[in-house]
């Protein structure tokens, strides 16, 4: 196909990974615009690399998933723009809903790889304050008239509630117990300095109290405790099992990584932390989305030979403690197994929707360097209408690596 | 405890900036950054100003800073997006309307300025002192600059829009610390350029690349991110990664800074002829600038504002800085915009020079088709080529780009028959200065366009009624008169006939708009107003030549007011022809106060462009001949009348008549005829343009005397320190004393009483 491909197809790096602080709706974030918050990092991104010419990124792929106002007009391309980008570099937009920035980076990966692009820039925004979740959707009516999907499936909430149903095993002591360490273990990452140099400062605006610089997530809540997450309600059902601190929040932010060519990336001087070893998505039914990560998770693994064994370092969106529980009694992992979410997770960082893939992986990055002796790292997430999608990364400080994936 | 509240300062109507106050945490620092956000709550459309208000919210917020728990590391302070702040409140000052409160309300806000400025930029907190930045995010004019200069530090956006100190424009100067903090920042040469040039040249503002090249910034960051990088800069300096001030050009003092402050005066003089003080002062605090200390140099800037708030110039200036933002943006008396039918396409007639510059003027802004047409082929063709190279020279300046040159270059074709005017929305004569001419010209093109076309003239002098006269529909012709040149004076008279309809006014004032011109509505009167009121002014002058006052002297006499150019240089650039042409239509029309022209068609006749000869070094002398063409023959039956002999009563009654050899009226003979000095003829031009200006206000030339001085503002260039000029007349009594009456009350455009 591609000549710059030389009939094979080629390695797909992970060049580095940014993102804002994230916010709370309705919070810091509130007067800020989403496609500032891309310009950003789009920038940071460049600053981080000063030996990529601009001029050499072939592509800016940008997942929003509600995409109108400050998230629309195909934020790759006007992004791309006003970040100060040349106007010969493209960009476009794209939505899979939490899965957006997965499949930004999925897309262009495979573009890179086939030889059609050297480098690009992939990433996410969801300004939720501003665009909350299913705004301006118009639901067609035979999804309620033919029963194709389940009324609970256009809840998010709901759906968890479904997953508690499927696996009674999945307690809301386990949900809260999950909920509680994944806070912990983000206030440990802060205190351990291993969030922070991942992050962009962004000047967020407040019409009548001034310009705040803003530096840390916002969402965290370090000293929770079991009794306070326990006495917390279910909005999603009475006497239910989901409540506000087992599940991620509503959320503002945006992230962007720099993929390249392997080779070009030799080329150009800059260092590559993950070398992409396969992805995959898969569809499960609306009404129970939150297991989507166990047959995109299975599908990955059988199309690139590897089983779950082989997986040293996990990154899994925390939409819900219960449907990140699944995964794990799935496939035989503990809830406290120190290779899942080293730093914490959405519950307590916040699940800017489209964002959070990017997010994923950029701490997959930050592990892999301080894990040489793992091989292979994966990240996981479910998707609203019942989707999973994971990509799977092979480490570049481990003695092995320097084949082929 | 603040100076402010013992001067009682207060401005009910004020639009407060606010300073807002958050605290930043930068990597590597101790303490927080306090980041001060000035904002008065409005989009950048109504940009932030200073008046007491937020002054003292300025003091207020360095007063918690101070307080401020952990103790912090330093102050930063920025604005809203795109504006940083812009100055003072001018509100303030035309909000006094006691002429004993001017000077020492002026006097308190001097002080409460320099206080609060100083209080943040100082970075004084107790027993401590933290360094301090003005990250200059946007627009920072006058005092907004003024805040910047105070910081210790600076960081500027390559995207601000405009740096200046527009003070001297206005008649006034920086007083809040720019004449002191400025020279000895960036040196006093540069000061100058700033200060006195900038602002003397039609108030010409700095964008941010310009002004850090000029030693305002110490460092220039793009726009996108430009607050989260000019804080990462501060934490760069905060923890001694970086030194800005060591950076800094050293200042050059002693010779080279008497010098800057000679050219300045040079400047000065070359512009205003001492005819307005702000400048003067200005330059004065300058020099003051090398040696004084920082309290004695405030004090005197703090003096020099209390002076100039009760000069008349400063109200004048005022009033004019009004009149061109707002009564040049919407004229007064138009109807309603939506009558405005849209233009696609426009013919021009004629190929002459005036008509070039029309043509590429509606090319340009309008960017529609223009076909011009003219006598024949040769003249046509010469004229389209006249307008194709301008859009090159246009396109080398970088004006336009490439494809823009093309489009324009496309859109500018010549046809020899009027035929390709047929779909043309609007065309515009430029033809000869001829009434039969002209009517031939319209009469033709009635036969070509559409009933609804709008027929336009530039005709300078002759009757648009009567051009329109003999049309099928007379009711589409209205004047556009334009001046010279096309690209540089805003002004346009949109002249209403007597069967003017208002869908055609509507759409000339649309076309002018889009054309970047300001539009003041006249009536079909001879010569509307620019050329009326210049030629009644030009021709007190040539009176005086003509009996043999020397010209040099007589051309200067005008000085004092510190117009653009004098009177016979307007008319040389103005051309002898055109100008004879305007002065005998008005000679007909007015004979009473236009004499006949008699010195300038001799003049015309002698083949003569002016009365000087300009040596290739730019040296102005007499040219002989030319004075010779302009002084009364001894003998002759032309009637010439003394200069300054016109008052509001003679006007109503006969002229007085002269000798039959010619000698001037009241006056014995040759031998002893009195020569005008200067001064006299000074007079005689004031007492003349008071006259005609009640004249034409009272014949609705134009709605008010506010229309008068916008048109010689932007049309004649007169200066803002006249207020174009009836604030002049009246605040030197020359209106009362001619017509009996002021233009307009005492405090509107003139000090209070």
């Amino acid at each position: 196909m591609f000549g710059s491909a030389r009939g094979q197809l080629r390695d797909v790096v992970f060049v580095d990974g940014v993102r804002t602080p994230f916010g709370k709706a309705k919070g810091v974030y509130a007067e800020t615009r989403a496609d500032d918050m891309v310009v950003r990092v789009i920038r940071e991104l460049l600053r981080r690399n000063p030996t990529l010419p601009p001029a050499r990124v072939d592509e800016v792929a940008i997942a929003a998933t509600t995409q109108i106002g400050d998230q629309g007009l195909t934020i790759g391309r006007t992004a791309g723009i006003l970040a100060g980008l040349p106007p010969t570099v493209p960009g476009y937009a794209v939505d899979r809903m939490c899965a957006g920035a997965v499949t930004a980076v999925t897309t262009t990966a495979s573009s890179i790889a086939v030889g059609a692009y050297d480098v690009a820039v992939a990433g996410g925004v969801e300004h939720m304050g501003r665009h909350p979740m299913g705004e301006g959707a118009d639901i067609n009516p035979r999804f309620v008239a033919e029963r194709l999907v389940d009324p609970s499936a256009l809840v998010m909430g709901s759906t968890a509630e479904n997953l508690h149903d499927r696996f009674p095993a999945i307690t809301r002591e386990r949900a809260d117990a999950y909920a509680l360490a994944s806070q912990e273990k983000v206030a440990k990452a802060y205190a351990n300095g291993q969030v922070q140099p991942d992050l962009v400062p962004m000047a967020a605006r407040h019409a009548d109290s001034g310009w705040d610089l803003v530096t840390a997530d916002e969402p965290p809540r370090p000293s929770t405790t079991l009794d306070a997450l326990a006495g917390l309600r279910t909005p999603f059902r009475p006497h239910g099992r989901v409540t506000a601190g087992n599940s991620a929040g509503i959320n503002d932010g945006a992230t962007g990584c720099l993929l390249a060519a392997a080779d070009v990336a030799a080329e150009l001087g800059l260092t590559a932390k993950m070398t992409l070893v396969g992805y995959a998505f898969a569809g499960v039914d609306p009404e129970v989305m939150g297991v989507g990560p166990i047959p995109s998770t299975e599908k990955a693994l059988a199309r690139t030979g590897l089983s779950i064994g082989d997986i040293g370092l996990f990154e899994l969106n925390e939409a819900f403690a219960v449907q990140v529980l699944a995964f794990l009694d799935h496939f035989g992992i503990a809830d406290d197994d120190p290779r899942v979410n080293q730093y914490g997770g959405a519950i307590a960082y916040g699940h800017p929707l489209a964002s959070s893939g990017v997010r994923l992986m950029t701490q997959l990055a930050r592990q892999f360097a301080e894990h040489p002796e793992v091989r292979y790292g994966l990240t996981a997430m479910c998707v609203g209408l019942g989707m999973g999608a994971t990509t799977i990364w092979a480490n570049p400080h481990h003695p092995a690596a320097g084949g082929a994936a | 405890m603040s100076v402010s509240d013992a001067e009682g300062l207060e401005f009910a109507d004020e639009v407060v900036t606010a300073a807002h106050v958050r605290y930043a945490a930068l990597p590597g620092v101790t303490g927080p950054v306090a980041l001060v956000t000035l904002d008065n709550g409005h989009d950048h459309t109504r940009p932030s100003t200073f008046g007491p208000g937020g002054l003292r919210s300025l003091l207020a917020a360095v007063d918690g800073i101070e307080a401020h728990d952990p103790p912090v590391a330093a102050i930063a302070v920025t604005g809203k997006p795109f504006i940083f702040a812009v100055g003072a409140d001018l509100a303030f000052r035309t909000s006094i309307t006691e002429r004993d409160r001017l000077r020492p309300a002026l006097e308190a806000l001097g002080r409460l300025g320099h206080e609060a400025f100083a209080r943040l930029g100082s970075g004084r907190l107790g027993d401590r002192k933290v360094p301090t930045f003005a990250l200059v995010n946007g627009a920072a004019l006058g005092g907004g600059l003024e805040l910047a200069l105070h910081c210790d530090y600076r960081a500027l956006s390559a995207g601000i829009p405009a740096l200046a100190f527009p003070e001297v424009f206005l008649g006034l100067v920086p007083a809040w610390g720019g004449t002191q903090l400025l020279p000895n920042l960036i040196g006093a040469d540069r000061a100058v350029t700033v200060i006195i040039d900038n602002a003397l040249s039609q108030n010409r503002t700095l964008r941010g690349p310009k002004g850090f090249e000029l030693g305002l910034g110490d460092v220039l960051l793009e726009p996108a991110d430009f607050l989260e990088e000019a804080l990462a800069w501060v934490g760069r300096v905060l923890r001694g990664e970086i030194d800005p001030a060591a950076a800094r050009a050293p200042v050059e003092r002693g010779a080279a800074w008497a010098e800057a402050v000679a050219r300045g005066r040079a400047l000065a003089d070359a512009k205003l002829h001492g005819a307005a003080p702000a400048a003067y002062r200005a330059l004065d605090l300058i020099a003051l600038a090398e040696a004084a200390d920082r309290e004695q140099g405030f004090a005197a800037e703090t003096q020099a504002l209390a002076d100039l708030a009760v000069t008349g110039e400063l109200a004048a200036s005022l009033y004019a800085f009004d009149l061109v933002q707002k009564r040049a943006r919407r004229p007064v008396g138009g109807p309603d915009p939506a009558l405005a039918r849209p233009v696609t396409k426009v013919g021009v007639v004629g190929a002459g020079l005036m008509a070039a510059q029309l043509a590429l003027v509606f090319a340009h802004r309008l960017e529609v088709p223009v076909v011009l047409t003219d006598i024949d082929a040769e003249r046509l063709g010469a004229g389209v080529a006249a307008v194709h190279q301008e859009i090159d020279a246009l396109l080398v300046r970088r004006r336009i780009s490439p494809d823009q040159a093309n489009r324009y270059k496309a859109n500018v074709t010549g046809s020899l028959t009027k035929d390709a005017f047929a779909d043309a929305d609007l065309v515009i004569e430029a033809v000869f200065e001829d009434l039969a001419v002209k009517r031939a010209v319209l009469a033709e093109l009635e036969a070509v366009v559409a009933p609804t076309a709008v027929l336009l003239t530039n005709t300078s002098a002759l009757s648009v009624s009567a051009m329109a006269a003999e049309l099928e529909h007379p009711e589409r012709v209205a004047g556009l008169h334009f001046f010279n040149p096309v690209a540089v004076l805003p002004l346009v008279e949109v002249v209403r006939a007597a069967r003017t309809d208002d869908a055609t006014i509507a759409t000339t004032l649309a076309v002018a708009k889009s054309l970047k011109k300001n539009a003041v509505l006249v009536d079909d009167a001879p010569a509307f107003v620019v050329n009326r009121l210049l030629t009644r002014f030009l021709g007190e002058v040539l009176a005086a030549a003509a009996l043999g006052t020397p010209l040099e002297e007589v051309d200067h006499a005008l000085d004092p007011l510190g117009l653009p150019m004098t009177p016979l240089v307007l008319l040389e650039l103005v051309g002898p022809a055109v100008a004879l042409h305007v002065a005998e239509t008005l000679h007909t029309a007015f004979p009473d106060r236009f004499r006949a022209p008699t010195g300038l068609t001799r003049l015309v006749e002698a083949g003569r462009r002016g009365v000087y000869t300009t040596s290739p070094d730019g040296a102005r002398t007499v040219d002989p001949t030319a004075a010779a063409a302009l002084l009364t023959a001894p003998t002759g039956s032309r009637t010439t009348s003394a200069p300054g002999s016109r008052s509001a009563a003679s006007t109503a009654g006969t002229a007085s008549t002269d000798g039959a050899d010619g000698t001037p009226a009241g006056l014995d003979g040759p031998q002893s005829r009195s020569v005008p000095g200067a001064a006299a003829v000074r007079d005689a031009a004031l007492r003349a343009l008071a006259e005609e200006i009640h004249l034409m206000l009272a014949e609705k030339v134009v709605a008010e005397a506010a229309d008068i001085d916008l048109c010689m503002i932007l049309g004649a260039g007169w200066p803002f320190h006249l207020g174009g000029i009836t604030p002049y007349l009246d605040r030197t009594g020359v209106s009362e004393a001619v017509t009996g009456e002021r233009f307009a009350p005492p405090g509107v455009a003139t000090l209070p009483a």
